[in-house]
């Protein structure tokens, strides 16, 4: 008897949960959204608190870099809002707020979270998770619900092929990514004639090495090896032989930071002799430093370093717009924040709300469409660089105005590791060097 | 007994589905029509696993390779050939059943655990090869151009499109599955559960029936499948076959009663406001899967029948009315 | 070329005899119980993280770590059989399927909670070794004679023990063992224990050299399904020529084609041998 009033407790509670299955589904786990200091003003309208939305990988193969990205991004609110906001031209007074998930790193969830932060939050305006495969996901929820997602960490290009007006890309796309490398190669090192090409399998990193095949060969190079791995894939050893019967003079390839850093460790590992390695996403940051001697001479294609010297005085002379703080004051108040060295990553969150104010500025609203037509026709100059967006609708918001710079893991006199910047020559901080 | 009573069971089971499915319509939200969507979504894919699962015996561990085939070909019906997505949703749900018709043939004769294991053998081959296949996009997938949905009156009409596409398919499966219960194919199936070797003997051809209850739980999914992945705007091989989720289809089986009509909706339904509820609240997010976990092993260690199942033990006139 | 194949030969063995060691594990226990412990893969990925914390935590040298994960293994499954596999043993495959794949969920549950998804890596370096075209990491050689002594263990244990020997017989017939006077149960919740054991230690050599997460688990577990249908279900020692055969196609095959094909390969020999050879390619008619 006793256990039949068990079971019928037991069902009594499922039953209530299919029965409130319509219901609004309770307080979501979102991070708390800062309350905004705004200084009321008699007269002027009420001030406004402007929702961000955005998924975060706190956990999974991504989380190393979007929780480097959301930071930059959360540096940006607090020094907007600390600065009183923005004042659109009627008085009102704009200050921000976040809205996040988890998305685990898996688009499965990237679109429910998505549809969640703009139809339930009521998210003004989105920001891209991280990755380009999570943000063609989330790209179609933004453009569904007509929302502004400003892109970040998503580099592939053919997100911006897929008819989207509401979405801007503030890294320069992965078809550019690997071509400087390249360039790099031409100009010093021009004993290299054979590349070999080892990418992971995803949106991203095929855009990228499509596009340098067909670059290195339209510049003489012969491709010994190009192939990709599964996303995931822990163990190179059968990519590591492939490399070593092919014998090439460089490598180019990678994915993004776990498959890459583990890449880099087996390639030392198995002693592979290739004199250049490029990898994407995971050299530029500070931790693929946690390698060791597995990281000397890796070479890594970034969206901005802080050496990078962008001044207003130099936008003043291109006749650009200048936004923003300068790369000093961003290393500083980041590291001030944080704790640590900003990477790419976190440069590419940050500028990602810069592009978002300045677009609300430029259009005195807070109105998608105007904002919209205030990011075609941007055109600013950064701590991070330029920026600038394609108009034109058969690639609409691809970035067009950003340029990337290369970087190499070095050993400094002292023996410790650090990375310089080998490219584009004029930004050189070293000269490159073999493995 | 009236003829009412005596369909008792398909009416709840319908009426329940309706009522549920028309609710966003009322409310006109969009939220509530992306929560009621998953669990119809679970409640066709469920209800059509319980052909197989509940009524034959046979556990199909990657039902959704299904699901999956059909929405990669649906995409690719709608993307690259330019179909209406009617027409996508049909093709998909035929290529998901021409699947099952040349698998049943050959893997249904193996049994238990065999069964089993061959049926992940199949997911996870067919996952592989979609990676490799370029026509589908290959590692990447297919995406399609967001202009497409301008042919359906725009993003916010499609997805309502979608959604009651989803309402139908849904109710089909439950019909389908009621129609099947009762009828002597039903009841041979049935047989076949309860004792092959003896079914056979008393007639039943075996391969047969197997075969046909298969591609009848395999149709279901392909259709979803093309409507599911026409809402994303994007398929991959890792979203498509997931493993995971299959084994949570057996789960809502589970949860409901295996080889009843009304128990994979309930048990779709439990599941998914279970889940939604676990993963928005602080508390339980990161755990939701260990709580969900516990549940299904009280149920299957206490009440292998069920909720319904269970409940059809109680008492003689719920025997009747639940089916 | 040959070099090549001898380096791709070489890693795939190495690799291989490790994955036969997690397969071992699956095997055994449905070869006693006819159960399939659907709580394989994340038992894998405890095996992993026992090691890891071990070293990152107490310090432990890895090699004493697999000593303790092995020790811990073996009382995880105990209690895994006595709380959720015990009560449904004679019950339809369903049950014991889906009583392991709810184990399943709670560890997975529970390690995402704690350690996240995020990925790890045990930070221990043996140096390399090489041989011509053929260059060993240490962890590897290391991760692979362990493992055939783990095995070589098991099987003096089913041979020459006596409780190896309750083992065999109550997987031979468990009423005529349990009529002989043989403690079913007890041998029961031993022989799920060392299966647990088996994965477990197995996550631990393969954590030794390449990273993982909570999740990893998965993808062996599929791996040992492959090995364990190839090596005959039930059948430990069939389980470590099963892993040599996947580890050697995994090796050799990238040579002449894409390596993204092995997969699709190893999934369709799967459903073929299940078809045409389910005793597996070693196992006798039966």
């Amino acid at each position: 008897m006793k256990r039949f009033y068990l079971l019928t407790a037991l069902f009594l509670t499922l039953g209530l949960l299919v029965a409130c299955a319509p219901a609004a589904p309770s307080a979501p786990a979102a991070t708390a959204a800062p309350a905004a200091p705004t200084a009321v003003q008699p007269a002027a309208p009420p001030p406004q608190v402007i929702t961000i939305g955005y998924t975060v990988s706190q956990t999974g193969k991504y989380n190393v870099e979007s929780i480097r990205q959301t930071n930059g991004l959360k540096l940006w609110m607090k020094q907007v809002n600390e600065a009183g906001g923005i004042k659109l031209s009627d008085g009102t007074i704009l200050t921000f707020a976040d809205k996040s998930y988890d998305d685990e790193s898996n688009t499965d969830r990237v679109q429910e979270l998505y549809t969640r932060l703009a139809a339930q939050d009521s998210a003004q305006f989105l920001i891209s998770p991280y990755s380009s495969g999570l943000t063609s996901a989330a790209s179609v929820i933004a453009e569904q619900y007509g929302k502004v997602m400003i892109t970040t960490g998503a580099a592939s290009d053919s997100n911006y092929t897929q008819g989207y007006t509401g979405v801007y890309q503030a890294y320069t796309p992965a078809s550019k990514y690997l071509t400087g490398a390249v360039d790099l190669l031409k100009s010093d090192a021009p004993a290299v004639k054979k590349l070999a090409i080892v990418h992971e399998n995803d949106k991203f990193s095929t855009s990228v090495v499509d596009a340098v095949k067909l670059y290195a060969e339209a510049q003489g190079y012969e491709i010994v090896l190009f192939e990709g791995y599964d996303s995931g894939t822990t163990d190179f050893a059968p990519f590591i032989n492939k490399i070593q019967q092919s014998a090439p003079d460089a490598i180019l390839g990678g994915g993004h930071f776990q498959d890459g850093s583990t890449f880099a460790r087996q390639l030392a590992e198995k002693k592979v002799a290739a004199a250049y390695v490029a990898l994407l996403v995971a050299p530029p940051e500070p931790t693929f430093a946690e390698l060791g001697d597995a990281a000397v001479g890796i070479i890594g294609p970034s969206q901005w370093e802080p050496q990078a010297k962008f001044t207003a005085a130099a936008a003043k002379g291109a006749g650009l717009t200048w936004a923003g703080l300068t790369g000093e004051e961003y290393v500083a108040t980041y590291k001030a924040a944080y704790g640590e060295e900003p990477s790419y990553h976190a440069a590419g969150g940050y500028v990602a709300g810069l592009i978002l104010g300045e677009a609300i500025k430029a259009a005195d609203s807070t109105d998608s469409v105007k904002v919209k037509a205030a990011l075609d026709k941007m055109d600013l100059l950064t701590f991070y660089g330029r920026i600038k967006f394609e108009p034109g609708a058969a690639a609409h918001g691809l970035q067009i105005g950003h340029d990337m710079v290369y970087v190499q893991w070095q050993r400094d006199a002292a023996g410790s590791l650090v990375k310089e910047v080998i490219w584009p020559k004029e930004g050189r901080t070293a000269n490159p060097i073999t493995r | 007994m009236k003829p009412l009573l005596r369909h008792a069971g398909i009416w709840i089971a319908v009426l329940l589905v309706l009522a549920v499915g028309l609710y966003p319509a009322a409310s006109r939200s969009p939220i509530t029509r992306e929560t009621i969507f998953t669990v119809l979504l679970s409640v066709g894919l469920a209800s059509s696993l319980n052909i197989l699962l509940g009524y034959t015996g046979y556990v199909s561990f990657g039902h959704i390779v299904f699901f999956g085939l059909g929405g990669y070909v649906g995409f690719y019906a709608l993307d690259v050939l330019g179909w209406h997505l009617a027409a996508a949703t049909l093709v998909g749900g035929l290529a998901a059943g021409l699947l099952a018709l040349l698998l049943g043939l050959s893997i249904l004769r193996l049994r238990g655990a065999y069964f089993a294991l061959a049926t992940i053998g199949i997911n996870e081959a067919m996952k592989a090869f979609v990676s490799n296949f370029e026509p589908f996009g290959g590692p990447v997938g297919m995406e399609l151009h967001f202009a497409i949905y301008q042919d359906y009156g725009g993003a916010g009409q499609a997805l309502w499109m979608v959604y009651w596409g989803t309402v139908l398919i849904a109710l089909a499966a439950v019909g389908v599955s009621f129609l099947v219960k009762r009828s002597r194919f039903g009841l041979s199936l049935m047989a076949i559960r309860e004792d092959e070797d003896a079914a056979e003997v008393m007639g039943v051809v075996a391969p047969q029936a197997k075969t046909w209850a298969y591609v009848l739980s395999a149709i279901f999914p392909g259709m979803l499948g093309a409507l599911f992945f026409f809402k994303q705007g994007i398929v991959e091989p890792g979203s498509a076959f997931r493993l995971h989720l299959s084994i949570e289809l057996l789960v809502m089986v589970m949860l409901g009663g295996q080889g009843t009509v009304l128990g994979p909706i309930l048990g779709a339904a439990a599941y998914q406001r279970l889940r939604g509820l676990l993963l928005t609240s602080a508390f339980f997010k990161n755990i939701q899967l260990a709580v969900a976990g516990l549940l299904l092993l009280l149920i299957v260690l206490f009440i292998p029948a069920g909720a319904v199942g269970w409940l059809r033990g109680c008492a003689a006139v719920l025997r009747r009315i639940l089916e | 070329m040959l070099g090549q194949l001898l380096a791709s030969l070489t890693d795939g063995l190495l690799i291989g005899i490790v994955y036969g060691l997690a397969a071992m594990g699956l095997t055994l226990i449905f070869g006693v119980m006819n159960v399939i412990n659907l709580a394989h893969g994340p038992i894998i990925a405890l095996g992993m993280f026992g090691v890891y914390l071990g070293y990152t935590v107490l310090g432990l040298n890895p090699f004493v770590g697999l000593l303790l994960v092995g020790v811990l293994g073996l009382l995880l499954g105990v209690v895994i059989y006595t709380v959720a596999v015990h009560r449904v043993i004679n019950a339809p495959h369903l049950s014991s399927l889906l009583a392991t794949f709810s184990v399943n969920m709670i560890i997975i549950g529970v390690g995402t909670s704690i350690f996240s998804t995020s990925f790890r890596n045990v930070d221990f370096n043996l140096g390399s070794l090489s041989l011509g075209p053929v260059t060993v990491p240490g962890t590897r050689l290391a991760a692979a004679l362990l493992a055939l002594l783990v095995t070589a263990a098991l099987y003096l244990f089913l041979r020459r023990t006596r409780p190896g020997k309750y083992v065999r017989a109550v997987a031979n017939n468990r009423t005529a063992a349990g009529l002989m006077g043989i403690p079913a149960t007890r041998v029961l919740a031993l022989s799920f224990g060392i299966g647990t054991a088996l994965a477990a230690v197995a996550g631990g050599l393969i954590a030794m050299s390449l990273p993982f997460t909570i999740l990893s688990g998965g993808a062996y577990e599929l791996k040992s399904f492959v090995i364990v249908v190839l090596g005959g279900l039930g059948n430990p020692i069939g389980a470590l020529a099963g892993g040599v055969v996947l580890g050697l196609i995994e090796g050799i095959v990238p040579v002449f084609m894409q390596t993204t094909w092995v997969p699709v390969l190893e999934f369709v020999l799967f459903v073929l041998i299940l078809l045409l050879r389910p005793q597996g390619l070693f196992g006798a008619q039966r």
